[in-house]
């Protein structure tokens, strides 16, 4: 996995709160035995017309918005079915963060499994990076744990060994098998009645 | 020290880690399917990885299932699904229960029929309706693509204690009113999101007298709660379930003097409490998009709040201040891992024995499993459907998330005894009104929704 320790890039404001991962990624794009190649299909319904022609009005699209990386959202965000494809949709977009009031358990996990780092910011201080202009940039910090947009800098929270993953890039099966001998010490105690 | 059941469990199952920092926990049982396998399974193949545990992993296919038609699988992408769960449980030496099998049907469906979902296990699978598992009393959740990588080669996972939340059913359920009513219920009343962080327990009289069945449908939905994980504490009912079951433990009853340890000591040990008075429950059904858009047959169409409410109404066709009798069915739905067990059916059935349906309903019955297809069809449920007009259909999940050929079209309602009334959810432009499956048979036959808790009915 791709290490995160400190990004700064253009950011891209979807404020809706309750964006779902029916939004994200529609389950049609689910049938794919792959991993990567769902950028493309990101917030499907909001950024393609019916006819398949691209909707010009929606955020992603407008051309300013083009080399984006960090995504500013609303509260309750990747709620709905536990699809990790919605990470990938994110991260295969190009999205390196996520800044929102609060994710779903799953997709947060999900999150941290894929390098896409998810920080929760209140209200106030995301009101304050909701006017990011196009020609702007947010600097995250995650050492420091830390946002910083023109003269406003704002700490986040996150769980030590997460943070360290990120920082690290480290493949979660590998760091389990360091494990290993007290899974099978488990696995020799376990109750089993046959 | 006393301790809840959630807690119990867990701390049976902790390989490695502190409580407040991701816990190491070992997994019994490890349940796939078509949809989030290809891409683990091709992990493994690149990282020359093997399944550590076939024995506690069980494959079926439901997702993608045709069915109408069962084995003619049109869309070729499903069918790429299909097939490489097939190629991969073979590689693996996972059992599968494949299309055609009589052990095939909804994951969630077949994991308790085969005997496979027991009390104080850890089940995972890539997939959120996991919960339902926790009716037997077991820490059961949804997990994502890569931790079912995770299982697959370390059969255990990297989580996070959640909160521990009692929710107590007290009252007298009133007829006709089922658990789906009591989920849909407590969801109307806290919202979609309570849960979040919290592994939901519930209790009390009314829980304790409930069927595996009802048991399962409420847990299933603790996940529209917000919740990843809901359960029951295991009783007789429980065990009366297992016994005999494929799948049980051999030595049964040193496994139910096992299992027995495993209950809430003291009520005052849940991080948070909350209780359910279900005397007044009124049949429940949704309006909105989300499941927490939510009334009972007793009021009407709330009115707009904000701009959530807008896009709900604007999306499903209604206005406010309508009454549920109001909304314009077009199609009825018996199915999906909430309500497609054979007590679903056959309470579904009971509502339409004899009677045909209206001319304005199309309805699908789709079975939870082969098994339960059988066994309907056998018992003579199948028939009452059939000559109620309904389609009687192969197992799968089908329109509850209409990944297959079952799409409720644009723009039709459809009375559905499934989970989740998204947008699209049932298919692009589909109206979903979630409800228990009394109430869509009743609604099938009348042709709109009727108040099956009235005079009329009980
Ligand atoms: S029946 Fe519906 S909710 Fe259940 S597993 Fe299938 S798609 Fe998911």
């Amino acid at each position: 996995m791709e290490a995160f320790i400190r990004e700064t890039g253009k950011a891209v404001v979807i404020p809706n709160d309750n964006i779902n991962t029916d939004i994200i990624l529609p389950k049609q794009f689910l049938k794919n035995i792959l991993k990567t190649g769902f950028g493309k299909d990101l917030f499907y319904d909001w950024r393609y017309n019916d006819d398949g022609s691209i909707n010009e009005s929606f955020e992603l699209n407008k051309p300013e918005h083009k080399g984006v990386s960090i995504l500013i959202t609303g509260s309750d965000f990747g709620s709905g079915s536990s699809r990790e494809h919605a990470v990938w949709a994110l991260t295969d977009y190009g999205f390196r963060a996520v800044i929102g009031g609060g994710f779903s358990d799953i997709f947060y996990m999900n999150a941290t499994k894929n390098g896409l780092l998810p920080i929760v910011l209140p209200e106030s201080e995301r009101s304050v990076l909701r006017q990011v202009k196009s020609n702007e940039q947010i600097s995250i910090d995650l050492p420091a744990q830390t946002v910083t947009y023109n003269d406003n800098t704002y700490h986040f929270e996150i769980n030590s060994q997460w943070k360290e993953k990120f920082i690290n890039g480290e493949d979660d099966i590998d760091n389990t098998m360091k494990f290993e001998k007290l899974i099978s010490k488990y696995e020799q105690q376990r109750v089993d009645f046959g | 020290m006393s301790k809840t059941l959630f807690d119990k469990i867990w701390n049976t199952h902790v390989i490695a880690g502190q409580i407040g920092e991701p816990q190491l926990l070992y997994v019994d049982l490890h349940l796939i399917h078509e949809v989030t396998s290809p891409q683990p399974f091709d992990g493994l193949r690149s990282t020359n990885r093997r399944v550590r545990r076939p024995d506690l992993t069980f494959a079926t296919m439901d997702h993608n299932v045709p069915t109408k038609d069962i084995f003619n699988i049109q869309d070729q992408m499903s069918r790429l699904q299909m097939d490489t769960l097939a190629k991969n449980t073979k590689e693996f030496d996972i059992p599968l229960a494949a299309i055609g099998d009589d052990k095939q049907g909804i994951v969630h469906v077949v994991g308790p029929e085969r005997g496979l979902t027991q009390p104080a296990k850890i089940i995972v699978c890539g997939d959120s309706h996991t919960a339902t598992h926790g009716a037997f009393g077991a820490i059961a959740f949804g997990i994502g693509t890569s931790e079912v990588e995770h299982v697959l080669a370390t059969q255990s996972i990297w989580q996070m204690k959640p909160k521990t939340m009692g929710i107590k059913i007290t009252g007298q359920l009133p007829k006709n009113i089922y658990a789906k009513d009591i989920i849909m219920g407590i969801i109307a009343k806290h919202g979609v999101s309570f849960g979040v962080g919290y592994a939901i327990e519930f209790y009390g009289e009314v829980v304790e007298k409930l069927s595996m069945e009802a048991r399962m449908t409420m847990c299933n939905m603790s996940i529209e709660a917000g919740s990843k994980t809901g359960m029951v504490r295991p009783d007789q009912t429980t065990f009366d379930y297992l016994k005999g079951r494929e799948q049980a433990p051999k030595r049964f009853d040193d496994a139910v003097a096992y299992w027995s340890q495993f209950y809430t000591d003291d009520e005052s040990e849940f991080d948070e409490r909350m209780t359910f008075d279900v005397s007044e429950l009124k049949p429940m059904v949704t309006w909105g998009t989300n499941p927490g858009m939510a009334l009972s047959m007793a009021q009407r169409l709330p009115g707009i709040q904000d701009e959530n409410d807008q896009k709900a109404y604007d999306y499903i066709g209604l206005h406010p201040s309508m009454k549920p009798e109001d909304i314009p069915l077009d199609y009825i739905f018996i199915g999906s891992c909430t309500n497609s067990r054979y007590e679903d059916l056959e309470i579904a059935a009971n509502m339409m024995a004899g009677k045909h349906l209206a001319p304005n309903i199309t309805a699908w019955i789709v079975p939870g499993s082969r098994a339960i297809r059988n066994q309907a069809i056998k018992n003579g449920l199948a028939k009452i459907f059939i000559d109620a007009g309904c389609e009687w259909r192969e197992p799968g999940c089908s329109a509850c998330l209409a990944m297959n050929p079952d799409k409720i079209p644009a723009g039709k309602h459809v009375a559905s005894t499934s989970n989740r009334n998204f947008i699209g959810r049932q298919g692009a432009g589909s109206r979903t009104h979630l409800a228990s499956p009394a109430m869509v048979a009743a609604a099938g036959i009348a042709g709109h929704f009727v108040d099956i808790s009235s005079e009329d009915f009980v």
